[in-house]
């Protein structure tokens, strides 16, 4: 990366997939991710697969961050990276939050979600785990 | 030198300034933020006629007799999986002593759509159960006698269908609808301010919420039709202020609502019931219950005139703080509940459910479930608190705390008013913001150790054993999806077709929408095919999103 170029600030796609409308997770990261100088685009509700990555490619997002509390996230996680796959997109990394028992996590993680969250992270850690992720900013 | 008589508050007071204090820097003000004070005395007492339980403004509680009359009721939220296997799991809790039915249904269900949509795809069954039309209904309530039991049911946008769909499951089993009873959440606007399960826009959403009150007024009296809800707003990150204020602003904006279609107040007031949350700050939660009630019976008397006392009552169901509970350490989560239980109690509620130490895992399993309806029989046989009505009442704090939140409250609905009412405040997004703030300002007090949470920024262990949680069978969905297809392979043809085209008309026009719904779930229209009829004629809703 040249020297002058300033360093370019990490975008982050925020998005809650699918049928549950519990937005306080999200929304309390999206504001401190956004703190903490990352540009953070929130999508809102009842986003797709499809639609979160449509948005993540149009917006030039470097990561994804999905966030679920009705059980269906080993429906839903696999299919955004999936979708990822098909747009050949796999540059861009997912995390993800929300209700997901211990199993899970791995059974994910194998499946290509890059890391979870549960409840009680702090969000600390969420910053943490971007920086030592995009140390330089986005490439 | 003499020594003059001191007055024992000031005397105090000295003492305490120069006594020691806690450096841990760990806030002192309630959960909510409201600032408290180290002692309370007779000063802090507000200046006002002795309050008694049963008579207005109901600060004491609303039944002159209290928990000697009657205990509350212990209704247990449970539902997941299909409708065979929630029937089992209400039959169990029945027989262990539960007094009345909770419905959790899954989020297609919630959400209006049929388990063979593809969004539906990793959602059945696994936050409750999955309803796809009449014949699930028939299957849940399958040797459960509606005529003896109460039945509660947690939905909102489509809660005209499901009440319709309980309705018919009543008509077949032999049991008058005069007979049957119970409670349909359907309250739309807090799904507007926080829990988001909203499909149509807030008007025709409230359309249907008034054709259910009109409706079972006359049909169902037994039925209370609303629940106006303060859980949901307050696990979304409120104060325990706001969730007053919100739901209860609410509870006026359904009142308006009815008394505009032409209802007399004192004809649908008395069904119009409250659901509260009972959060971890034991006495700001009292507070709060004993303020709702206050505030309700003046509004619903003074500016409503209401002349029946019934319609004065502020009745509400309880249940613990889900968002309290902690993944780490679970088993804290049994203290943490059966606290928060005793501030339901204590607070005066009707009915209560305990959430189960493993609910912010996965649905709770069976051990879980027994555990946290016992704790609730504890309280009610063990510790005597049921023995005394409304046992804080005329403590110094706990009225100068109901006088603080009452106050906050007020200062709430003037808000609203001035933003033109709770509709254009949602579509201002106030209420949202408000929520998005405080539930933002807690977490920071969280990363700053400011607030601690046991097992989670404080005295946390390094290795969690793991606890047994319950799993959803994945061959479930493709089970439920072959149901729903066969349901509708099986049924007569024509006459769901008629029943539908004949909601569809009633929708466009000013008719009472219930009785073309219930048509359609006797013909065994699917939930998702009645939704879709009325999203042809009422469009859906999509919010702002604001962060």
């Amino acid at each position: 990366m040249p020297a002058k170029t300033a360093v370019k600030p990490v975008r982050i796609v925020m998005a809650k997939v699918g049928l549950d409308g519990h937005d306080r997770g999200v929304k309390v990261v999206a504001r401190a991710l956004r703190d903490a100088g990352y540009e953070v685009i929130y999508t809102g509700l009842r986003q797709t697969p499809e639609m979160v990555v449509d948005t993540a490619v149009q917006e030039d997002a470097q990561v994804i961050g999905l966030s679920i509390h009705s059980g269906a996230h080993m429906t839903l996680f696999p299919a955004v990276v999936q979708e990822l796959k098909r747009r050949k997109a796999t540059d861009i990394v997912v995390f993800g939050g929300g209700i997901i028992p211990d199993d899970d996590i791995a059974a994910l993680k194998k499946q290509g979600v890059a890391e979870l969250f549960t409840p009680g992270s702090p969000l600390q850690d969420i910053v943490a785990w971007l920086r030592k992720r995009f140390p330089e900013g986005a490439r | 030198m003499k020594v003059r008589a001191r007055d024992p508050q000031e005397a105090w007071q000295e003492e305490f300034d120069s006594g020691p204090k806690r450096e841990d820097g760990i806030e002192t003000s309630t959960i909510s933020g409201i600032p408290i004070q180290p002692l309370y005395t007779a000063a802090d007492l507000p200046q006002r006629d002795e309050e008694m339980p049963g008579r207005y403004p109901y600060t004491r509680g609303i039944h002159p007799s209290g928990y000697r009359g009657r205990l509350w009721t212990m209704r247990q939220f449970s539902g997941f999986a299909t409708a065979e296997e929630t029937n089992k799991r209400y039959k169990y809790l029945l027989a262990n002593g539960q007094t009345g039915i909770s419905v959790a249904f899954d989020m297609p269900t919630l959400m209006g759509q049929d388990s063979d949509a593809p969004t539906s795809r990793g959602e059945i069954g696994h936050c409750g159960v999955a309803i796809d039309s009449l014949a699930d209904m028939e299957t849940l309530f399958e040797g459960i006698p509606l005529g003896e039991i109460t039945t509660s049911m947690t939905i909102n946008s489509p809660a005209a269908i499901l009440l319709c769909m309980y309705m018919a499951v009543a008509e077949e089993q032999g049991v008058p609808f005069s007979k049957i009873g119970g409670t349909l959440q359907n309250d739309i606007l807090k799904e507007f301010i926080a829990q988001k399960e909203f499909i149509f826009p807030p008007h025709p959403s409230m359309r249907l919420v008034v054709d259910s009150i009109e409706y079972c007024a006359q049909e169902v009296p037994r039925w209370n039709t609303i629940s106006i809800s303060g859980y949901h707003i307050r696990e979304a990150g409120s104060t325990a202020a706001q969730e007053l204020a919100f739901t209860l602003a609410d509870g006026m904006a359904y009142v308006d609502a009815c008394v505009e279609r032409g209802m007399r107040i004192d004809d649908f007031a008395s069904r119009l019931s409250f659901f509260f949350d009972a959060h971890i700050d034991f006495f700001e939660e009292i507070a709060k219950f004993r303020a709702a009630r206050r505030i309700w019976a003046r509004w619903m008397r003074e500016r409503y005139g209401a002349q029946d006392e019934r319609s004065w009552k502020l009745r509400f169901h309880a249940q613990t703080a889900g968002v309290s509970l902690t993944a780490q350490q679970p088993e804290l989560n049994i203290a943490r509940t059966a606290i928060e239980a005793l501030a339901a109690v204590l607070g005066g509620t009707q009915s209560l459910h305990t959430n189960a130490m493993d609910e912010v895992l996965a649905l709770p399993t069976d051990r879980a479930a027994r555990i946290a309806l016992r704790t609730q029989q504890l309280l009610a046989y063990e510790t005597g608190v049921a023995n005394t009505i409304d046992p804080l009442g005329g403590s110094y704090f706990v009225e100068a705390l109901t006088d603080e939140i009452e106050r906050q409250a007020e200062d709430y609905f003037r808000r609203i008013e001035q933003l033109g009412g709770v509709i254009p405040a949602i579509e201002a997004g106030f209420f949202q913001k408000e929520i998005a703030d405080s539930a933002f300002r807690y977490q920071q007090e969280l990363e700053d150790k400011r607030r601690l949470i046991v097992g989670v920024n404080e005295f946390t262990v390094d290795e969690e054993e793991p606890i047994e949680i319950l799993r959803i069978d994945p061959r479930l969905e493709s089970e439920q999806v072959a149901r729903v297809r066969s349901v509708r392979s099986k049924r007569d043809q024509a006459r769901c077709s008629n029943a539908l085209s004949r909601l569809r008309k009633a929708a466009a026009g000013k008719d009472n929408l219930m009785p073309y719904i219930l048509e359609a779930v006797r013909a065994y229209a699917t939930e998702g095919e009645i939704m879709n009829t009325l999203i042809d004629v009422f469009g859906t809703y999509t919010e702002r999103a604001v962060i």
